[in-house]
């Protein structure tokens, strides 16, 4: 640690000058970026895009999902209205976002053919497979890289010379539904991520890190370093009093007011309901869950941060409720149409992943759990689900998950030659369990 | 594991009986397949003990390795182990019909259809476990490198003559296991355990006796009180009334009964290459082969019970009435046997030790999709199946009470009729959600439009009408049927094609090296204790 | 030096712990080694207070298991322990220099080989000390050959014996765990590799405690594992990186000092000692520490028959597997999960009855259907 202080703007803009150098100047044919939770991951490939493209250097972009593609095709028109850009989409019905439908500049086609010469052509790592044929593009920008499986990079690493890969390696890895064990080990191995077959044979490739997080508040960015990115610390992009969450409300002494003005204050809050083992669709949980959201929102919760020196309302729209399983999600989209609330986001970690929000409502994925699986223990899961706000993290859960990471058989197979990655699910858990139960409000509904 | 499986699996507990997972049976069982039963020496790898093997039940080939640890004894155990199976394979291969197969013209690009062979039918292996399906892969692995002398003159310790073939075809009948859904190589336990819940964990499953046990209890006796005796069950010497269904053999096998018999048998062979003259040698010899029975004999005695086994295990199996879709996937087997046949025939070299990049990511994609395409198959084949999916939400059951005739708004309007349903289910529908139906076999198509108040729900049909503006005969559901419908599709979609291995890119490190051709593993002398 | 292990609490002198733990095993009966089966079943099992108090005695399961009627069915054969035995000797023939050459170090100069020899245990580990510290100040390579390496965890010390631990000439140490399944075209069975690590990093953890006090030395923190190669009986080595084993095992001996409060919890008179209590006693004995069996415990704990059958017997859901907990809520026996499915009992709130009887309901209903179709 230096004593020196840390000025993040500086650091940021820094980190961003040197990846645009090495990806409009260098000569390696890859340029790999770190991006932690909120640390400006869409904000770098926009700018790369537009760089490149003010270079006049035709560039595709790999994303791995339709609305990460519109999203960015969104962002690149805001900036750059008048940007030629075509959106290269599937032969399903509803292929886009309709609101492309609106900007003039992008051209949309089922075809690459049809969009060739454009600047910029984006579309999803799924649809670019299917790609044959056409003449490859200089540059190519692949967004989150570590989602991405190796097998979906070699079916479309052809068409392009050279790329830039952007992504987050502390979210969820991809995965395959039947066996590759065969594989592992090998550089190749196709169900890893894009990112470590890549610099399995590119070792020499500059490798970057976004050292900031814009998003994260400096209540939760230590946390989220230390227990999801040991090795690679950021820091966030606000001091300790730049956000801050305050209620019209006055607390009425319930637990789900309780741990909302302790989120208030310090960043977190956990809920901690009675020691019992349920199914994932814990009723009481569930209604814990949504009785928060219902709360947070009568309460007329209001944000201080950077962005407006004014109070912002807490809309539905600024809060999320992150599950492990879709039955979960489904369960609290029901408790909070009881208590009708309408509006807010409830999803599982797989489908929040990029998403940002003022507040987050978690139910905790080993909440009640009568053994804890390699699933539940992913830390993927845990970081998307820790790292969505702005402000203020909410965990519901049960007691006894301390006792139930103890008693984790700890027999996992070990492959050779298989880089070993950090950290382990248990440690963690562990990391953030240790620190939640300092911000611990204990309610028996 | 599911909870209607959880459930059969408590039933099986207090009911003392295995209880049924599948109303079909969901894999094929050839009309005559070939089981092998191999056991192998403890702590040494591709060391054959010996093996029971053949088509018919009532007389298999006994093959053992008197000494284990002895290189011509081994080899000559693969030579008889390679004639019991290839005559098997190549039975097989020329009895063929005519097929189509898609494939791109170098020079145009284009699709265009070939007329190839398919084999008819295809051999099928048949182990006790999934210990005896990675040991095909170990046997393989060992024999397809090695070198005959007519390979190769020069060779030290030169392998039979059809011992490398045997390799490359028990190699690809290991490698084809991975594919779910295949049947081409399959573990007797698998196949029960598919269509059984016991009332053990399926760690304990893994054990044939014990799970035949369950399955199949002897009379007067309960699942739990056999499947005990055959886990722990042992007779006055020690011995394990039912022995391990291999490949690895029971220590108190090893230690009481064969280490002593493999002793007598090096002994004998020590006086007979240290006999003086004729007489002295042909008595070695009888003492010899005394002891070379004897070891017959005590590897026989923990071979036989297994090979009855596996036997009642296909038995069972096959008291199922097959999944409609099990022959689709039969057919797959079917190619596979094919292809490799047709690689054999044209002279490749063995397959490599490991993939290159390509053929890595095509085999993982290929599996995946064979494990989407076998769980949609096993639950339209099999209503118990598809209850699990109704519980999860991803399939329901509805009467059709009404259907609405409209028509799409084109210039050329199409029919999309509105049918209302009401089911018991709780299908995780959403707008624009489609759900798959069965018709003639066929997936038909229809979308989620709306819950009515009554909490019925309206699906808009999309496809399979025919081309006229009214739908043809048959094809639209009426009032009063009940339907099955799925949130999953039926069929799967084709994959990207992945570039030649030629073309492997930069990222996943270039083509791989074309000189670099495999070379058998070597042998030096100290390989063996 | 702080007696705890990585995080864990300073503990109170072990004096009372220590004999109340020899009690209990029986003061003729020397304690049983922490061995590669007792780290299994501690790895398999980590939440189960009748293994956890067992180990931390130093009882001998085995002979445990056997006098409970209920004999653990481990064993190994003659031929696996002779292959073993003739491996692990090539790979340290020649003074060492086939390990040196799996080690990267293509002619080393000479390779000291001290001799290790003493009195008992404790000797042996006083000796290993010794020569590490001399090894390390030689500034040299050195072969320890079967050492002994003692770490304090809950009662008595356990003596652990790796095969073996080169010292570095830069005062690095590096355990050596010579296996005899194969490394095939170099990948192993995942689950024998993961044992091994899981086994190195215990010996890891007990060499760092030497090397803490001893000036220049360093433990590793990958360990190279020997293995034959492919289908011959050459040697070939694979560097294994246990920095997740060795977190994993810190914090689950440090969880062993519960062993002090599992023992305070015992009624009177409990004991195991196989020698002088008769099978009843011993039983009762074992009822009255609360095991968890789960069907992994088969493959790692010798008293996992005695435990199935009392699971068993009990009705409990997990003798059928962990995961079968997963959606069954509270309920936890087979009677109570098949009497909510049926309708027999349960509150058809509970998420967990609700689908429970839906699951059956459906199974019921198919099942049906399927009868009438034939």
């Amino acid at each position: 640690m230096t004593s020196v202080a840390f000025d993040p703007s500086a650091e940021a803009a820094r980190a961003t000058r040197e990846i645009l150098d090495d990806t409009l100047r260098g000569d390696a044919r890859g340029v790999v970026v770190d991006s932690p939770p909120g640390a400006g991951k869409s904000t770098l490939v926009v700018r790369a895009a537009l760089e490149l493209a003010a270079a006049g250097r035709p560039l595709m972009v790999v994303a791995q999902t339709n609305a990460q593609v519109d999203d960015l095709v969104l962002r690149l028109a805001e900036k750059e209205p008048e940007l030629p850009v075509g959106r290269l989409h599937s032969n399903d019905p509803d292929p886009y976002d309709k609101a492309l439908d609106d900007l003039g500049n992008v051209r949309k086609s089922a075809r690459a053919a049809d969009l060739a010469g454009l600047d910029v052509v984006i579309s999803t790592a799924a649809k670019w497979a299917h790609v044959k044929g056409v003449e490859p593009w200089g540059h190519a920008i692949v967004d989150e890289a570590y989602q991405m499986r190796s097998d979906a990079l070699l079916a479309v690493a052809g068409l392009f010379e050279r790329a830039l890969f952007v992504g987050d390696p502390g979210q969820l890895d991809p995965f395959s539904v039947v066996g590759s064990d065969q594989w592992a080990g090998l550089s190749y191995d196709p169900s890893a991520s894009a990112v470590s077959t890549l610099l399995a044979h590119n070792p020499e490739l500059p490798q970057h890190r976004l050292p900031v997080s814009w998003r994260l508040p400096a209540s939760a960015a230590p946390l989220v370093s230390h227990a999801f990115y040991p090795y690679t610390p950021f820091r966030s992009g606000t001091g300790p009093g730049d956000r801050r969450l305050s209620f019209g409300v006055p607390s009425d002494g319930s637990g789900p007011d309780r741990v909302l003005d302790e989120a208030a204050e310090s960043g977190w809050g956990l809920l901690e309901l009675p020691a019992r083992h349920t199914p994932r669709t814990d009723p009481e949980a569930v209604r814990a869950v949504a009785l928060v959201v219902r709360r947070l929102l009568d309460r007329g919760g209001a944000a201080v941060s950077e962005r407006s020196a004014d109070p912002v309302p807490l809309t539905p729209d600024r809060i999320a409720v992150g599950t492990a399983h879709r039955d979960q999600a489904a369960a609290v989209r029901a408790a909070l149409a009881e208590l009708g609330v309408g509006g807010v986001t409830v999803d599982t970690a797989n489908r929040l992943q990029g998403r940002e929000y003022d507040v987050t409502v978690v139910l905790h994925p080993l909440s009640g759990r009568p053994d804890a699986t390699a699933f539940h223990l992913e830390t993927g899961r845990l970081c998307v689900l820790a790292s969505r706000h702005r402000h203020a993290c909410v965990v519901v859960c049960r007691a006894g998950v301390a006792e139930l990471l103890d008693e984790h058989p700890s027999t996992e197979p070990v492959q050779l030659g298989v880089t070993v990655k950090f950290p382990d699910g248990w440690e963690a858990n562990h990391a953030v369990l240790s620190h939640l139960s300092e911000h611990r409000v204990t309610w028996s509904p | 594991m599911s909870l209607i499986s959880t459930l059969a699996r408590l039933e099986a507990v207090e009911s003392g009986r295995a209880q049924p997972l599948a109303t079909v049976r969901h894999r094929h069982v050839a009309e005559r397949p070939l089981v092998l039963v191999p056991l192998t020496t403890a702590g040494e790898a591709g060391a054959p003990l010996g093996a029971l093997v053949g088509t018919d039940r009532e007389e298999p080939r006994l093959l053992v390795v008197p000494q284990p640890r002895d290189r011509d004894l081994r080899f000559a155990f693969l030579a008889d182990l390679a004639e019991a199976v290839l005559p098997y394979v190549e039975d097989f291969a020329d009895d063929v019909e005519a097929a189509e197969r898609s494939e791109t013209d170098p020079e145009t690009g284009k699709k265009v259809k070939v007329e190839v062979e398919l084999c008819a039918d295809a051999p099928q292996l048949v182990v006790p476990g999934r210990a005896g399906v990675e040991y095909v892969r170990l046997l393989g692995r060992s024999m397809r490198f090695r070198r005959t002398a007519e390979q190769d003159p020069e060779t030290p310790f030169p392998a039979p003559p059809r011992v490398p073939l045997l390799g490359r075809w028990l190699t690809h009948y290991g490698e084809r296991a991975r594919v779910p859904g295949s049947s081409l190589l399959l573990a007797a336990t698998d196949l029960l355990n598919r269509h059984w819940a016991t009332g053990q964990s399926s760690l304990e499953d893994q054990h044939l006796g014990a799970l035949l046990a369950w399955i199949d209890p002897p009379e007067g006796a309960s699942g739990a009180e056999a499947a005990l005796r055959a886990e722990l069950g042992r007779d006055r010497d020690g011995q394990l009334l039912c022995p391990p269904a291999g490949p690895a053999t029971d220590p108190a096998f090893d230690n009481r009964l064969l280490a002593p018999a493999v002793e007598r048998y090096d002994r004998a062979r020590h006086a007979l290459a240290s006999a003086e003259d004729g007489e002295a040698a042909d008595e070695r010899l009888g003492d010899l082969h005394r002891a070379e029975r004897e070891i017959r004999r005590l590897v026989l005695t923990q071979l036989r019970p297994t090979w009855h086994a596996v036997w009642r295990a296909l038995d069972l199996v096959r008291a199922l009435p097959p999944g409609p879709r099990v022959a689709d996937r039969w057919t797959r087997d079917r190619w596979s046997f094919t292809g490799h046949r047709d690689r054999v025939r044209a002279g490749e070299p063995p397959q490599p030790r490991r993939d290159d990049a390509v053929t890595a990511a095509n085999k993982l994609a290929a599996r995946e999709s064979a494990q989407t395409q076998l769980e949609a198959q096993e639950a339209l084949d099999d209503p118990l199946v598809m209850a699990g999916r109704r519980l999860t939400g991803e399939a329901f059951v509805g009467e059709v009470v009404e259907v609405t005739m409209a028509w799409s708004e084109s210039k050329r309007p199409a029919p999309r009729p509105l049918l209302t349903v009401r089911t018991d289910d709780l299908p995780h529908l959403a707008e624009g959600v489609k759900a798959y139906r069965s018709l003639e076999g066929k997936p038909q198509t229809a979308q989620f439009v709306r819950y009515e108040d009554d909490g019925s729900l309206v699906l808009r049909v999309l496809d399979r009408m025919g081309r006229g503006r009214e739908p043809a005969e048959g094809s639209v559901p009426e009032k009063g049927d009940r339907l099955v419908w799925t949130l999953f599709e039926h069929d799967q979609r084709v994959g990207p094609k992945l570039p030649d291995p030629e073309e492997t890119p930069w990222t996943h490190g270039g083509p791989p090296r074309a000189d670099a051709t495999e070379s058998p593993d070597p042998v030096t002398p100290e390989d063996l204790l | 030096m702080s007696e705890s292990l990585g995080s864990g609490p300073v503990r109170r002198p072990q004096t009372t712990l220590r004999h109340r733990l020899a009690e209990l095993r029986g003061p003729a009966s020397a304690p049983h080694p922490l061995d590669a089966r007792a780290l299994a079943a501690l790895a398999a099992n980590p939440g189960c207070r009748r293994r956890a108090l067992l180990d931390g005695a130093g009882v001998d399961k085995a002979a445990l298991a056997s006098a409970l009627g209920a004999p653990s069915g481990f064993g190994q054969s003659q031929f696996a322990f002779m292959r073993g035995n003739a491996f692990e000797a090539k790979v340290k023939a020649d003074g060492g220099a086939e390990l040196m050459r799996l080690l990267g170090v293509a002619e080393p100069e000479d390779v000291r080989v001290p001799d290790l020899t003493a009195a008992g245990p404790q000797g042996r580990a006083a000796r290993t000390a010794l020569a590490l510290r001399e090894a390390t100040g030689a500034g040299a390579w050195s072969l320890l050959d079967h050492p002994m390496l003692a770490l304090e965890v809950a009662g008595p010390p356990a003596y652990l014996e790796p095969d073996a631990v080169v010292v570095h000439p830069d005062g690095r140490w590096t355990v050596v765990e010579i296996k005899s399944f194969p490394m095939i075209d170099g990948s192993a069975d995942a689950a024998k590799v993961g044992a091994a690590a899981r086994q190195a990093a215990v010996y890891v953890l007990a060499l760092e405690r030497v090397a803490a006090v001893t000036e220049g030395a360093s433990v590793a923190h990958s360990v190279l594992l020997v293995c034959p190669k492919d289908f011959s009986n050459q040697p070939t080595g694979s560097v294994v990186d246990v920095r997740k084993q060795l977190s994993v095992t810190r914090r689950q001996l440090a969880r062993l000092t519960r062993v002090e409060d599992i023992a305070a919890a015992l009624p009177e008179g409990v004991s195991f000692d196989v020698e002088a209590c008769s099978p009843e006693q011993l039983t009762a004995s074992v009822e009255a520490v609360p095991h968890a069996y789960a069907p992994e415990c088969l493959a790692a704990c010798e008293l996992a028959f005695h435990c199935r059958d009392r699971a068993r017997e009990a009705g409990a859901v997990e003798a059928l597997g962990r995961s079968v907990r997963g959606e069954l809520g509270g309920l936890t026996t087979v009677g109570a999960v098949l009497a909510a499915a049926r309708g027999e009992a349960g509150d058809p709130d509970d998420p967990a009855v609700a689908a429970l009887r839906r699951a059956a309901a459906l199974r019921a209903e198919s099942l049906q259907e399927a009868a009438a179709c034939r």
